[in-house]
């Protein structure tokens, strides 16, 4: 803060105090995971296209239903779909923090940090978890 | 001194301030089952056929839990988004092209997401 100061105040021009933003604090965790909610938020977002995709297809008939099967059995479709995932289950994971915050409890030090770390943790495992799951339905990897 | 504050003053706040905010947490509560269902209906039709796959999404069960899922995500993203811009983007002109941009987008995939559910219902 007195770096702030002393740049603005002893500037030539007498360049007016900005609020301090994003790139003036040292990144904590629940900084980073309200940064990665926004992003997950806007990923989903774009992936609603996905859902419109597997829909529609369905919806049309077998051909077009075969191409979404091809993509979504690519090496990239899988990528997306295992990124999708990991952003549904984030989101709704942060997203349930967000709650609990606000009903006014888990903001002491330890609870948020716990809470924030919870939903990292919680998802990474949830969509480990599903995917095993997955592929224990298909029979196993093809 | 005639100002347009004039027009409004007196009238007290439009009560509609908060609406968006508490729009955003109603439908986040209502994600939470939905996407467990949504998260359900996907690992049952992974790698079944085409016509398995249709059946089930038609079923009255599954589709209603679709659609459901389908509508509440779309106002949900739509507050969400709206809330992304109007932090970000400054310029007035680029700003309503993004509001406008996002309306469209929400009301084009979410529209086209209850039909496709709705054909796989009723069919032909």
């Amino acid at each position: 803060m007195a770096e702030l100061e002393a740049r603005t105040t002893t500037g030539a021009d007498h360049a007016r105090p900005l609020s301090p933003h994003l790139q003036i604090y040292r990144p904590t965790l629940t900084m980073m995971m309200s940064i990665v909610h926004r992003m997950t938020g806007a990923m989903l977002y774009f992936g609603m296209l996905l859902l419109a995709w597997w829909l529609i297809a369905a919806a049309a008939g077998p051909n077009a239903y075969a191409n979404v099967e091809w993509f979504m059995g690519s090496l990239i479709g899988r990528l997306v779909l295992f990124a999708y995932t990991w952003a549904l289950l984030h989101h709704m994971l942060g997203g349930l923090r967000h709650l609990i915050w606000d009903t006014i409890h888990g903001f002491d030090p330890a609870e948020r940090e716990l809470l924030t770390l919870a939903t990292l943790i919680g998802s990474i495992t949830l969509t480990l978890v599903l995917w095993v799951v997955g592929y224990l339905v298909m029979g196993g990897p093809r | 001194m005639l100002t347009p504050a004039r027009r409004v003053r007196g009238l007290g706040a439009a009560h509609s301030g908060t609406g968006h905010f508490w729009h955003q947490r109603v439908t986040s509560v209502a994600a939470i089952p939905l996407t467990i269902g949504l998260l359900l209906i996907i690992t049952a039709l992974l790698g079944r056929s085409h016509a398995a796959v249709v059946q089930i999404l038609g079923s009255p069960l599954v589709a209603i839990i679709m659609l459901l899922f389908i509508i509440n995500t779309a106002y949900h993203m739509w507050i969400g988004v709206q809330e992304i811009i109007l932090d970000y983007v400054h310029e007035d002109k680029f700003k309503l092209l993004s509001l406008m941009a996002n309306t469209f987008f929400v009301f084009a995939t979410g529209l086209a997401c209850v039909f496709a559910v709705l054909k796989l219902s009723f069919g032909v």
